[in-house]
């Protein structure tokens, strides 16, 4: 697997320092909570824009409720609260006029089981985000070939887009999902352990689905599984808990935090130590 | 392969293969039991019971003694229960199309919409509700929703008297089909209720945050998730409540005129239902009107089987392939 990005910019640092001009997504001081659960404690990362970026750690260190917070999902749990900035280039997503359906349309969510809309055909989970946002498309049928050909899956349902999604092996469900995402044309794309459900065949075929979206967009994806990021991502992000909130511990080129990273507990981590 | 049951696993096994037999032992009972005692009134009328619209029952000699007379008279007996049929079918129909709409409204609304303090209560009430006695249906609608429901068919009958069964001919709404319906619906509510909020509330909670994810709201979210997904649950209630709809009894007795006529004229005052019938004649038939009677419970059973029948099979159907 490539990662021309990584090979460029190893000096990228991902910690937020004031630059104006980012673009990208963006996240200053984050912090979450659950009532008074206190789950994640000031994270700032930067994903630049087109790149793949891993978020990596043991399980309840709070990654999933990170990447809830950078589409605006984690407002849906009831007591849930956040504090600090998170940017999309340079705007605070988070600000009181902005309407969190028209972020969630820029920031996508790829879930952890594959879930296609049981009612709903293949083509009609493709093009269920476009209605469900009520956005203005003609070329119905191009947005599905284009969808389903950049998530991998044309191939194989061209002849049945009118079969249920459920019909779909569990990868090709997870593709189908994929494709649902892109069609509303996110700039970020967020992927909860999209292959923890899925066999070694299915997750390959993903991973390099992934890779090629990063030629158009950004992805973050978290990931339990160490090949995987080393695989799929240009920086990855290394989150921790002490039994309090959880936090970063640190974030730089993948091959870096693979290879030499600055702290010693991400070493460990990654070498299998301990998670 | 031979599988060893523990000592335990095989008691268990008889204890609850005995519980599943005693059910259908009873059901086979009861079936033949009806089939025993209305097999005269089949045999007299045959189809004509089912399709007919007379009841006339020859009385007994009230002093006892069967004179040749009342014998040649019990033969001009005639039963059969068509007007009840469709009655039945007439009445449950109105309470459906009224109680369905306004359960999965008011299922939506507890599931997704109501703050969580209104939540508790209403799921409480609901089930309250469904455990009232439908005799207290019938005396609040006869004292309470009457006038209420005579306003509704009034305003009806004058917007929409040009569609037949809106139309009637004599002015008098009270005891009608309609307003019967209503009161049945209000009966039908927390039963389909209570079941279509079960099954909203079974979504796949992933599912609706797809739906978010994609940048849907909360209504696209129902309308393309929760709606399509429980479908065939509500359905599957909606049966549950025509089935008690179909066999109400007191609410019906107390709520409706009982006339042998076909009526399509639902604001009318005149309608019938199998159940109520049975109810109203039981308690001063002749024997022989006991038989026809029993074999209209016989007719309403088969009725009752058929609907859960057709339910299963829908319900079937629109299970989504998974």
């Amino acid at each position: 697997m490539t990662q021309q990005n990584a090979d460029t910019t190893t000096t990228v640092p991902q910690r937020a320092d004031a630059a104006p001009d980012f673009r990208g997504l963006e996240t200053r001081g984050a912090h979450a909570w659950f009532g008074t659960h206190h789950a994640l404690a000031d994270v700032s990362l930067r994903f630049p824009e087109r790149t793949v970026t891993g978020l990596i750690g043991p399980s309840g260190c709070g990654k999933s409720t990170f990447i809830r917070l950078l589409n605006r999902m984690h407002e849906f749990i009831p007591s849930a609260a956040m504090a600090g900035e998170i940017l999309l280039n340079g705007s605070d997503i988070y600000d009181p006029l902005e309407d969190p359906a028209s972020i969630r349309l820029k920031v996508g969510m790829v879930f952890q089981k594959p879930n296609p809309f049981p009612a709903m055909t293949i083509r009609e989970n493709v093009l269920a985000g476009i209605k469900l946002a009520h956005l203005k498309r003609d070329n119905h049928d191009d947005i599905v070939e284009q969808c389903l050909s950049r998530a991998g899956l044309w191939k194989e349902v061209k002849d049945r887009l009118g079969a249920y999604g459920g019909s779909l092996s569990g990868g090709q469900q997870q593709r189908l999902c994929i494709a649902r995402s892109l069609a509303v044309e996110p700039q970020v794309l967020l992927m909860d352990e999209p292959c923890s459900a899925l066999d070694p065949g299915s997750t390959l075929r993903i991973e390099e689905t992934i890779r090629e979206l990063a030629e158009k967009i950004t992805v973050v994806i978290v990931t339990h599984n160490m090949q995987q990021a080393s695989r799929v991502s240009d920086f990855c992000a290394f989150f921790l808990t002490d039994g309090g909130p959880g936090y970063l511990v640190e974030a730089d080129a993948t091959r870096k935090i693979f290879t030499n990273p600055g702290d010693s507990r991400t070493a460990d981590y990654v070498q299998g130590k301990f998670g | 392969m031979v599988v060893v049951y523990s000592r335990a696993d095989k008691i268990f096994r008889r204890i609850v293969t005995a519980g599943a037999l005693t059910s259908l032992m009873l059901l086979g009972l009861i079936a033949a039991f009806l089939i025993f005692r209305s097999w005269d009134t089949f045999s007299q009328f045959g189809f004509k019971f089912i399709t007919g619209s007379e009841w006339f029952s020859a009385g007994e000699d009230p002093l006892g003694g069967a004179t040749t007379a009342l014998v040649e008279a019990q033969d001009a007996s005639v039963f059969s229960i068509g007007p009840m049929i469709v009655g039945s079918l007439v009445v449950a129909l109105i309470a459906m199309f009224l109680a369905v709409p306004l359960s999965v409204g008011g299922a939506l609304y507890i599931e997704f919409y109501a703050p969580k303090g209104i939540y508790r209560v209403l799921v409480t009430l609901l089930d309250l509700a469904a455990a009232i006695p439908s005799l207290i249906f019938g005396l609040w609608g006869i004292q309470i929703f009457t006038p209420i429901g005579v306003r509704w068919a009034t305003l009806l009958n004058d917007r929409l008297g040009f569609i037949p069964i809106f139309s009637v001919e004599f002015e008098n709404f009270a005891r009608s089909p309609f307003v019967a319906g209503c009161v049945l619906a209000a009966l039908v509510v927390p039963i389909t209720t209570s079941v279509a909020r079960e099954v909203y509330s079974r979504t796949p909670r992933d599912l609706i945050d797809t739906c978010f994810a994609l940048g849907g709201t909360k209504w696209g979210a129902i309308r393309s998730v929760v709606i399509p997904y429980g479908k065939s649950g509500v359905i599957a209630g909606a049966m549950l409540g025509l089935g008690r709809a179909l066999g109400e009894t007191v609410a019906i007795y107390l709520m409706l005129n009982l006339v042998f006529d076909y009526s399509n004229e639902i604001l009318d005052s005149a309608g019938g239902n199998v159940a109520s019938m049975i109810a109203l004649k039981f308690g001063e038939a002749t024997d022989k009107e006991i038989s026809a009677l029993i074999a209209a419970g016989l007719v309403l059973f088969v009725i009752t089987l058929i609907v859960n029948m057709i339910a299963s099979s829908i319900v079937q159907r629109s299970t989504p392939r998974a």
